[in-house]
């Protein structure tokens, strides 16, 4: 494992302690500080105030009843009180860890699949590499259209395929349990392009003189894959895993869109029953306290990711 | 070490921004607020209406004319129309009012009238004549004695039948004397899947199933409001005669249903014999399929009649400040001439006046030949019933519903599930 010097970003911007006197230095740092400001505030004030003064306002409305219409009615802590023991809470969170139970492992594997293969001399390889990242790019509510076709129970192409090979033909979208198992298939489509360009990148950046090396002694190519290629991946997996997992865990416009949650709730996820708590019952309070515990987990599950990367990621 | 630490902070980050993603789902308040204030003298005074129903069946030319001639009327006052899908309606209104951004005057279904009303946001409007509005109507937007909306029309669902698919299956017409066992067994003779033509078509919802316990001869609330009432041989009647002809008589989810305007396109592409639908679907049909022959009744009841009708009415933001001229709008969109005859000859929803006399032209226009039966529906109507939290009722009892339709739950257990859910929300 390297170990760089980190450059601190008040060393990057400061006058060397021993090139300046005292004053100097902090006439120096006053005076960079007026010109750090500028260029960060083009990212920095949107953020304050699309992102940040939103989350603290969300926190404060998550201690209130409010319909959004009415003044607000302060309760303290009863809207996390109720949303932990409401057996609702349960259900949508584990919808949303059956979503990531199938959805990452099918994401990563076929993200990985397409990498190592268009990582090859292949003919065209450009235009395969830009047909896989299509899906990345397309709007969510089109490709949720299109995969609701594609497994219409009754006259989808999926089914009939099914049908042909004498297959059974789940209800798909229109089944309790298959609902969850039909969005999974399209976000994992839709995101096979993003974890590919990840992986991809990260197998470019493996020397090629180890694989070399590897060759000469005699391993074939599963052994190099599974004791050098896949391990110098881990840095690459690791991030594909934490963004996957967040994302994962904020899943919304597809079940949105595929089975608007249905049926009878079946697919309902953490951010749809945000979603109808805040905009469709008035219940911008448990709505926000919603957000907050799903806030909590994703960063619980992160931290933990964090910790535990030292045992399993390998930077070369 | 570095690495680690920028992926750290690179992780905390993209936590605490993916997190935050969820408040982003709210509406943007990009809009400017109210009009500017009214000022004295002649400066001309905008006023913003906010409004979803010119969009549902193109009627949006039609609000633009009502609008000329009011400001034709009134030099001084400008409106800004703002037209807003009515499936988005709702959420932004709502998200509107939470921001300090909601028009001056905004338009409100008869549900959420009662939560909009008690929370104080809509103005009190006095002043205004209300002895041209339908009785029922006017009373129907007052609140603790106050008058915080005024209505704006109404309409109500009748069945539309495709009389050349009776034609051709030599088949009488449906009758106001009919029941749900005559509609079944059209019904039943009429479908033909082969073809994709389906005898019925009747939405497995709520806006239904209190109507359909009503022809059932049973209620859907008790009296006081305090709890439900449809566990009993109605409410199930009401359940069966819903679900029963899904995937029968009726297209499934698979099929398409419930998808939009699945329905109206079934319809006027001919391959929908009965259709139990609103009256504002009129001009859409007479205007894609011009050469079909159709025709309309009072919706058949099991043990009686019972129709739904549905009303909608405008009111003024109580932080308005342009108070009078948003009363000024309001009056002249809900009872001027111009509104009533613009109404009634582009078969737009009708119009609440009191003076029935005013609706006779409208009965004049065919089709449909029977127009009639708009007026003969209001002789038994299922108001239906509104309750605090109505879009979490709503959602429960669509929900139970679709699951017997899908075989999942026998009817029974379905009614018995929803008052277990429904119950504790009226308290």
């Amino acid at each position: 494992m390297s170990r760089a010097i980190a450059v601190q970003p008040d060393q990057a911007i400061a006058v060397k302690p021993d090139q300046a006197r005292p004053s100097g230095r902090c006439r120096a740092a006053l005076s960079n500080l007026g010109w750090v400001l500028l260029f960060l505030a083009p990212s920095a004030v949107p953020l304050l105030v699309f992102k940040i003064a939103p989350m603290f306002a969300s926190a404060w409305v998550s201690l209130h009843r409010w319909n959004m219409i009415s003044p607000m009615e302060w309760i303290g802590w009863d809207n996390y009180a109720e949303l932990l023991t409401s057996p609702n809470t349960w259900q949508v969170f584990s919808h949303t860890l059956l979503y990531l139970l199938g959805y990452l492992p099918l994401v990563y594997a076929g993200g990985l699949l397409i990498a190592v293969a268009l990582n090859q001399r292949l003919r065209a390889r450009g235009v395969l590499r830009a047909a896989y990242f299509v899906p990345v790019v397309t709007s969510w509510v089109a490709v949720a259209l299109v995969w609701q076709w594609l497994l219409n129970p009754s006259n989808g192409l999926v089914n009939y395929l099914l049908g042909l090979l004498h297959l059974p033909q789940p209800g798909w979208w229109t089944d309790p349990t298959w609902a969850i198992p039909s969005v999974i298939l399209a976000s994992a489509w839709k995101d096979l392009g993003f974890v590919m360009v990840i992986l991809l990148s990260g197998l470019q950046t493996i020397p090629q003189e180890i694989q070399e090396a590897a060759t000469m002694d005699g391993a074939g190519r599963w052994r190099r894959f599974w004791n050098i290629t896949f391990p110098l991946l881990s840095p690459s997996t690791f991030f594909v895993v934490v963004i996957s997992l967040i994302n994962g865990f904020q899943v919304f416009d597809q079940m949105y869109v595929m089975t608007g949650g249905g049926p009878s709730g079946a697919s309902q996820v953490a951010v749809g029953r945000i979603y109808d708590l805040a905009f469709r019952y008035g219940q911008a309070g448990q709505a926000s306290a919603l957000s907050w515990i799903l806030f909590a987990i994703i960063l619980a599950v992160t931290a933990v990711q964090m910790r535990g990367q030292r045992k399993w990621v390998n930077y070369a | 070490m570095r690495k680690s630490r920028t992926k750290k902070a690179v992780g905390l980050l993209a936590a605490v921004v993916a997190a935050s993603g969820v408040a982003g789902c709210s509406q943007g308040s990009a809009t400017t607020p109210g009009g500017g204030a009214q000022t004295a003298g002649n400066a001309p005074v905008t006023v913003r209406y906010m409004n979803f129903s010119s969009n549902d069946d193109g009627h949006e030319a039609d609000l633009a004319a009502i609008v000329a001639a009011f400001e034709a009327d009134n030099p001084g006052i400008k409106i800004a129309v703002e037209t807003v899908p009515y499936a988005d309606y709702a959420a932004k209104l709502q998200t509107a009012l939470a921001g300090g951004t909601e028009a001056d005057v905004f338009e409100l279904e008869y549900e959420p009238f009662v939560s909009y009303a008690k929370a104080g946001v809509l103005a009190d409007i006095t002043g205004i004549d209300t002895s041209v509005y339908s009785p029922s109507l006017i009373q129907a937007y007052q609140s603790d004695g106050k008058q915080f909306a005024l209505p704006e029309s109404f309409s109500t669902v009748v069945l539309f039948y495709n009389q050349d698919l009776f034609d051709a299956a030599g088949l009488d017409y449906p009758t106001d004397s009919w029941t749900w066992a005559d509609e079944t067994k059209a019904a039943e003779a009429l479908t033909d899947k082969d073809k994709g033509v389906w005898g019925d078509y009747q939405p497995i919802s709520y806006n239904e199933f209190y109507k359909t316990v009503a022809q059932s001869g049973g209620q859907f609330l008790n009296a006081e409001g305090t709890a439900t009432a449809f566990n009993d041989q109605a409410g199930l009647a009401a359940a069966e005669w819903l679900t029963g002809k899904s995937g029968k008589t009726m297209p499934t989810d698979a099929d398409g249903a419930n998808s939009p305007d699945f329905d109206t396109n079934l319809f006027i592409s001919g391959k929908l014999a009965m259709w139990h639908m609103g009256i504002w679907r009129f001009s859409t049909i007479a205007e894609k399929a011009p050469d079909m022959n159709w025709d309309i009744v009072v919706e058949p009841g099991n043990t009686q009649k019972a129709s739904a009708m549905f009303s909608n009415a405008v009111a003024i933001s109580a932080k308005s400040q342009v108070q009078d001229a948003a009363q000024r709008w309001l009056a002249f969109y809900t009872a001027s001439q111009t509104t009533i005859d613009t109404r009634l000859a582009k078969n737009w929803e009708l119009p609440p006046v009191a003076d029935q006399s005013k609706l006779d032209a409208y009965v004049a226009i065919t089709p449909p030949a029977n127009r009639q039966a708009v007026l003969d529906s209001l002789d038994a109507v299922a108001l239906a019933p509104v309750v605090e939290r109505q879009q979490e009722m709503q959602d429960i009892i669509n929900d139970e519903l679709a699951a017997v339709a899908a075989g999942r739950t026998p009817a029974a257990d379905a009614l018995a599930n929803m008052r277990t859910k429904v119950d504790p929300l009226l308290g």
